[in-house]
């Protein structure tokens, strides 16, 4: 799904150019009152603006995290809707604060385009989605099946070496066009739409009939989706970095938008710390030692906002999976703060 | 003579004989038919193979804009197939819902009467300067050039001095973004069009040179460049405090791109207006600006008006353009607007685009309307 080649050719290029001494983000964003963060604008449950202009999301709301803990209020966020092309360079020439956009941690960015990721937000990768009606229930069952995919993207490529590293046969289908491939799949023109995890909740709601569909429960490609930040400003990387880890400790901790205030009494330390009632940690970041408090009292925990935005509490219902915390066999594991 | 008078007359008309309709085959409906329709056998083909194809889009058409359309609801359930509506056709409903944001964008509601009373003063100054009976047309020529665009950028920009809050151009979106930057391009390219068409055709070398190279620089590049390199590379060479916004380098890329393909278009038209016109303005001692004003372009600009008709509205569809470089005209805000799950049903995207085509064929089909009924004008003035 990621069409990047040329963009990541011109931005490769541009890296040289970009400087590389991009110190004091935070400082800037303090004096300019508000954060800037690029976001996606057009992708269901990760950055979409509601019918009054109000932007929702996975993603949006972790911006909002941020500007919650500098500001004290999610509201101090500009977001700017970024393409897939222009996204790097927004970051790299300092249009946006934060790259908040659906954007995968691969090697070849994190080292080549001058800008590091904070941390993996969303573990996000390929699926499969099946008319119900085939009685499959996973893609080892898949054996010459045809799948509708779009033309010319990772996802094509993924699905090829997936079925040959499993010795099975595939008939592929491909369209220019996501909205080819779906309508082509809802028609009956193929078993199979394949396309990121992320994505196919949200097509397959555009179906005639979306619960005679299902989507099976692997996961054939990595696609770890990462806040990104200018390289070269490592407080700011760290800031980015534990807004995510404190939303993770507070899912952990069973600390909540709704019982933060309580949770302020209690005497786990774990807690204690997370909230700022000890410790100077915040203040290790620049911002105030509530900042996490903040974040959890405005935008709520991990699983809070996962919910809320992409998982059961909304229409995209995509399960926690890999996002689930590891203590419940999932991947999201968050850092001690102490 | 005599014999004649003296032969028995037996029969003499004395008034003419009711006209016979003429034969059934050549006239009235069915002559029509033949003379129109079915004149040829090659013309009898492409007929029933025209009303075939009418036939077999525009019921199913009208049945899915229609007939089977859905106009409101409060959300997908409404547009989803059921039984008692096994076909679903346009979900109407969902443009409802939505057309706030694809007028808008994301300007603060609160603010969002400005732009209602800018589409307001600019169709005002389009129906002044537009209409060939409207009185003081000399006053809307200064009313559309001079006070429509600073009152436009007040209102829209916002002037916090007078009161009205700053909104900055990421949050323009929708349909306020697709006439801001095709009514942008449509004013400045054609003046700048003709002064590039007269540099084009001047004696002088360096403005010919100058006229050359730009013309033929931006036609050899595609606007989608144009619009990316602007939005792209310019900030990495420029310090951030002096980066033009973002709007504002879009605007100037599709100003500068029509002004071109308007400069060629001109060009065409002064070609057009023959030697002895020239030269004759030369002999009354007419000044360069003056054969220009008076004599030379208000032939050339007649003569070439289908084709900047034709220019604008190529412009007007090329705006949508502008989605690479991260702004939202009203084609993007379909486009993100269908992915909304509470929403996505199989016909959300086709209804949202069929919007999308009704609002361009509204101005565009307007526009070339108005160009008909001008030519119309003029040919009756050369005539007489």
């Amino acid at each position: 799904m990621k069409r990047i080649a040329t963009a990541l050719s011109i931005a490769m290029l541009l890296a040289f150019f970009a400087q590389t001494a991009w110190a004091q983000t935070l400082q800037t964003v303090k004096q300019r009152g508000q954060l800037i963060c690029g976001a996606n604008g057009t992708l269901a449950g990760f950055g979409l603006p509601d019918p009054q202009g109000h932007w929702t999301g996975f993603d949006v709301d972790f911006c909002r995290a941020i500007a919650a803990a500098i500001f004290n209020d999610p509201s101090k966020v500009k977001f700017v809707p970024l393409t897939p092309a222009n996204r790097f360079t927004a970051l790299q020439s300092g249009e946006v604060d934060v790259l908040s956009r659906n954007t995968t941690w691969t090697m070849s960015r994190d080292t080549t385009l001058g800008l590091d990721f904070a941390a993996v937000t969303f573990f996000d990768g390929q699926g499969f989605m099946v008319h119900k009606s085939l009685k499959v229930s996973s893609a080892l069952e898949l054996n010459g099946a045809s799948v509708c995919v779009q033309q010319g993207t990772t996802t094509e490529l993924n699905l090829a070496d997936y079925f040959r590293s499993h010795h099975m046969a595939l008939k592929t289908v491909t369209f220019a066009t996501a909205d080819e491939a779906i309508k082509a799949y809802d028609s009956g023109r193929c078993d199979s739409y394949t396309t990121d995890s992320s994505g196919l909740h949200g097509e397959r709601l555009r179906l005639t009939n979306p619960n005679d569909n299902i989507v099976l429960p692997e996961i054939i490609s990595k696609e770890p989706l990462a806040p990104a930040v200018r390289q070269g400003d490592d407080s700011w990387e760290d800031l980015v970095r534990w807004t995510h880890y404190a939303m993770l400790d507070a899912e952990e901790l069973g600390v909540t938008k709704s019982n933060v205030d309580d949770e302020l009494k209690s005497a786990n330390p774990e807690i204690r710390r997370l909230l700022g009632v000890e410790g100077q940690f915040g203040q290790s970041l620049g911002l105030t030692n509530d900042w996490a408090y903040r974040i959890i009292k405005y935008i709520g925990n991990y699983g809070e906002s996962f919910d809320r935005n992409v998982g059961e509490g909304s229409p995209l219902k995509i399960a926690r999976g890999l996002n689930a915390l590891w203590t419940k066999g999932g991947l999201q594991y968050g850092l001690p703060i102490r | 003579m005599a014999a004649i008078a003296d032969t028995p007359v037996l029969y003499v008309r004395t008034a003419p004989a009711a006209k016979l309709p003429p034969p059934a085959a050549g006239s009235g409906f069915i002559g029509w038919l033949r003379v129109n329709l079915f004149a040829t056998p090659g013309n009898a083909i492409l007929t029933l193979a025209c009303v075939a194809l009418i036939a077999w889009a525009v019921p199913p058409l009208i049945r899915f804009l229609f007939i089977d359309a859905v106009w409101s609801g409060p959300n997908r359930e409404v547009c989803l197939a059921s039984p008692a509506h096994p076909e679903p056709g346009a979900c109407w409903a969902f443009v409802r819902v939505w057309l706030s944001y694809f007028l808008y964008g994301f300007y603060p509601i609160a603010e969002r009467w400005r732009v209602d009373v800018f589409f307001a003063a600019l169709a005002l100054g389009i129906a002044w300067l537009g209409s060939i009976s409207a009185p003081r047309r000399d006053l809307g020529a200064v009313y559309f050039f001079i006070v429509l665009p600073v009152l436009s950028f007040v209102l829209l920009y916002g002037l916090p001095a007078i009161g009205l809050a700053a909104v900055p151009t990421n949050l323009w979106g929708g349909v306020l973004v697709t006439i801001v930057v095709a009514a942008v391009g449509i004013v400045a390219s054609l003046p700048i069009g003709i002064l590039l068409a007269l540099g084009r055709r001047s004696e002088l070398p360096v403005v010919r040179w100058l006229a050359i190279g730009f013309i033929e620089f931006v036609r050899g590049v595609p606007l989608i460049t144009v619009l990316f390199m602007a939005s792209v590379m310019l900030p990495l060479f420029v310090p951030q405090r002096l980066e033009p916004d973002k709007l504002l380098r879009a605007l100037i890329g599709v100003a500068l791109f029509a002004s071109a393909y308007m400069a060629e278009v001109v060009r065409g038209g002064l070609a057009g207006v023959p030697r002895g016109q020239y030269e004759a303005a030369r002999a009354l001692a007419l000044t360069y600006w003056r054969m220009m004003g008076l004599v030379i372009l208000p032939q050339a600009l007649q003569v070439t008006l289908p084709n900047i008709v034709n220019t604008f509205i190529g412009l007007f569809k090329d705006t949508t353009l502008v989605f690479v470089v991260g702004i939202f005209d009203l084609l993007r805000t379909i486009e993100a607007a269908r992915g909304d799950p509470k929403w996505a049903t199989p016909v959300t995207a086709g209804t949202g685009y069929a919007f999308a085509a009704l609002f361009y064929f509204i101005f565009c089909y307007g526009m070339s309307r108005y160009a008909r009924g001008v030519e119309a004008r003029l040919s009756r003035g050369g005539r007489r």
